[in-house]
């Protein structure tokens, strides 16, 4: 267990180094010089070696990428003129665009696409697991093929065209609601719900597709079991079968697939937060990829790749917790 | 020995591709109905977009071509007419604030998304197989090094470096052959993991041991006796990229990092048809129905071929 935890701690360092040098490596490699973009039209020689020099693009690229990792486990001062401002450790730099802390930028979206992911893990979930026992239970009748149907459907449909189709519906039609704008949780509960209901759907009808094809085959392998049928054969009710036995051994895989899907989530996310215009994380990965802006691109990796690795870790971890077959090592 | 110097020379035929088996597969694919219904579909779509330039100009239409005229410019360039202004000089409308023919476009944009699907695939493919070979016949080493990449290469939001690298490589460079490397270079973990498994469990096998005893070098009996028996499942399996390759381009152009106008993308038009979906459904409807059908049909015959190849695995979960 130690060993297994020290194994994917070492694994995760090296992993955040490389994906971190990556981003710096794909940066010097392109043309594009992020102080034409924060200098604007009319910009002279001058201007523009003072605003290299203040962002520290006249350094060598290996020297920016060690200041990036010594920020980022020690802190960095930076200076602007005659003031000098200490960024504390984990320090992610400023951003080139708006001058603002990388950390605090992410900080500020991350309740928005938390209230996106959050809201529709647990509509998918209830929803995927409800559709694949039911197919499992009413297996080749008509309802098991509506949710086949409503299966191959859900994993063909890109969420920005289930979303978009969403809209249609129910913005342009029926006109049952407005187009989402977000309002935080804290000013108006109702308010941000009613506002993310459909984004909530249109994750919910791709990723629900796939918990209830998990669900369906993870039913059916457990019903022909053995502990099934001795179960049965005690005489226990099919409720109880279901509910206490089946259900479970159906289930447990299910943990780790949220862990798993967590890449493909992250990027559903993002395309759907663009689609709805949702002020997110997904938002701010394009808004400063396209603006050159270096930092919070590589902040944004490091933030995205750290949540990705915690995620199969801890999936790993709760998986051995529930079934005490399985040993990590 | 006459046996093993058979199964020797042909290496497949001890695996997965002897005829009878080809036999079985095919008909097995030949009474699936979605699979017939996906591969005629395909079919359809795949040969439109090779005649893009003859049907466009069947209709009399291009890509290009402005038509205000056609727009009614009191509410903000929607199309004049039911359904975005589609008749008989515009089969499928045409598109608001520019008034080019929506037809011509969809085709076009066709072109564009079966192309870097299937320029994607071969990445893939190159990539994977490469990968997922070394790591199956190199040693315990080289199976653990490559063996983390791997999974590192399959839970990575590949996505966001992708859209970093679009944005910020040169207009110059042509986009669909860039959207290709980028798609395929962030997504061949899969196909890798495949490879490397059929590889350990071909290895083992008795023919692999007599080409060895027979004196053959490592390389040649990596490329000569296990790629060609690993690579009906690998290939049975890359058919089910190809939809889910269309989908990233898509993804790409629709966050304005694919291909830019004036070519046109099914991806990059419902970007475009963000806005307009409340005062001109059809603009959203063209390309989003287009790509939902060709994806559909893509999975659907991806999804019969791995069935009739075993059975177990397939989507639809049949048994």
């Amino acid at each position: 267990m130690t060993r297994y935890l020290l194994r994917r701690l070492g694994s995760l360092l090296v992993l955040l180094v490389v994906m971190t040098a990556v981003v710096y490596g794909i940066f010097y490699a392109i043309p594009a010089d992020p102080a034409v973009l924060v200098c604007g039209k009319g910009c002279d020689g001058g201007q523009l070696a003072s605003i290299h020099h203040k962002l520290g693009l006249d350094q060598p690229i290996t020297t920016q990428y060690w200041h990036f990792l010594e920020g980022l486990v020690a802190g960095r001062d930076y200076s602007s003129g005659p003031d000098v401002s200490h960024c504390a450790a984990p320090c992610l730099g400023y951003s080139f665009q708006t001058d603002l802390p990388v950390l605090s930028l992410i900080a500020q979206r991350l309740p928005v696409s938390l209230s996106l992911t959050a809201g529709a893990l647990v509509l998918w979930t209830v929803t995927g697991v409800a559709l694949g026992l039911v197919s499992a239970l009413r297996e080749r009748r008509l309802t098991d093929r509506l949710i086949t149907v409503f299966v191959l459907g859900g994993l063909g449909t890109p969420v920005f065209v289930s979303g978009l189709l969403l809209l249609m519906v129910f913005c342009g039609w029926l006109r049952w609601l407005d187009f989402p704008v977000y309002v935080p949780l804290t000013e108006d509960p109702a308010g941000w719900a009613r506002n993310l209901v459909l984004p909530w759907l249109t994750l919910t009808i791709l990723q629900s597709a796939i918990f209830t094809r998990l669900t369906h085959t993870g039913m059916l392998e457990t019903l022909s079991e053995d502990h099934i049928r001795t179960v049965r054969a005690y005489g226990l009710p099919e409720r109880r079968v279901i509910g206490r036995h089946a259900l479970r051994g159906a289930l447990t895989p299910l943990i780790s697939i949220n862990a798993v899907e967590f890449g493909a989530v992250l990027v559903n996310a993002m395309l759907t937060e663009t689609l709805f215009g949702l002020p997110g994380i997904g938002q701010l990965i394009v808004q400063s990829s396209n603006n050159v802006d270096l930092p919070v691109v590589a902040g944004l990796t490091l933030t995205a790749g750290l949540a990705v690795v915690l995620a199969n870790t801890a999936a790993d971890l709760l998986y051995a917790a529930v079934d005490r077959r399985v040993v990590l090592t | 020995m006459s046996e093993v110097l058979a199964e020797v020379r042909d290496p497949g035929a001890a695996v997965s591709g002897s005829p009878a088996r080809a036999r079985q597969v095919l008909r097995r694919l030949r009474s699936d109905r979605p699979a017939m219904a996906g591969l005629i579909v395909t079919g359809v779509l795949v040969l439109a977009a090779v005649l893009a330039p003859l049907l466009t100009a069947l209709e009399g239409q291009d890509t290009t071509t402005f038509h205000t005229q056609l727009l009614d410019s009191a509410r903000g360039g929607v199309p004049r007419g039911a359904l975005g202004g589609a008749g008989a000089d515009h089969w499928l409308g045409v598109e608001p604030t520019t008034g080019r023919d929506l037809f011509a476009r969809a085709l076009y944009g066709a072109r564009i998304s079966f192309a870097v699907a299937f320029g994607t695939l071969v990445v893939q493919l190159l990539l994977g197989v490469a990968v997922g070979l070394a790591a199956g016949f190199g040693g315990r080493w080289a199976d653990a090094t490559l063996g983390r990449l791997i999974d590192l290469a399959i839970s990575f939001p590949q996505l966001m470096f992708a859209i970093a690298l679009l944005a910020i490589v040169p207009q110059s460079f042509p986009r669909p052959v860039l959207l290709m490397l980028v798609i395929g270079l962030f997504n061949w973990g899969g196909t890798a993991r495949l490879t490397r498994g059929q590889v350990l469990s071909l290895k083992s096998r008795d023919y692999v041991a007599a080409a060895r005893l027979s004196g053959a070098s490592p390389g040649r009996i990596a490329l000569r006796e296990i790629l060609p028996g690993a690579l009906p499942q690998v290939l049975t399996y890359a058919a089910i990229l190809l939809p889910g390759n269309m989908v990233s381009e898509a993804g790409l152009s629709f966050l304005g990092v694919g291909v830019h106008p004036p070519a046109s993308s099914w991806g990059q038009m419902l970007s475009t048809a963000t806005t307009w979906f409340r005062a001109d459904p059809m603009y959203v409807l063209v390309p989003g129905l287009s790509l939902l059908t060709a994806v559909l049909a893509f999975t659907l015959l991806a999804d019969g071929l791995r069935a009739a190849l075993d059975p177990k695995a397939s989507l639809r979960g049949r048994r």
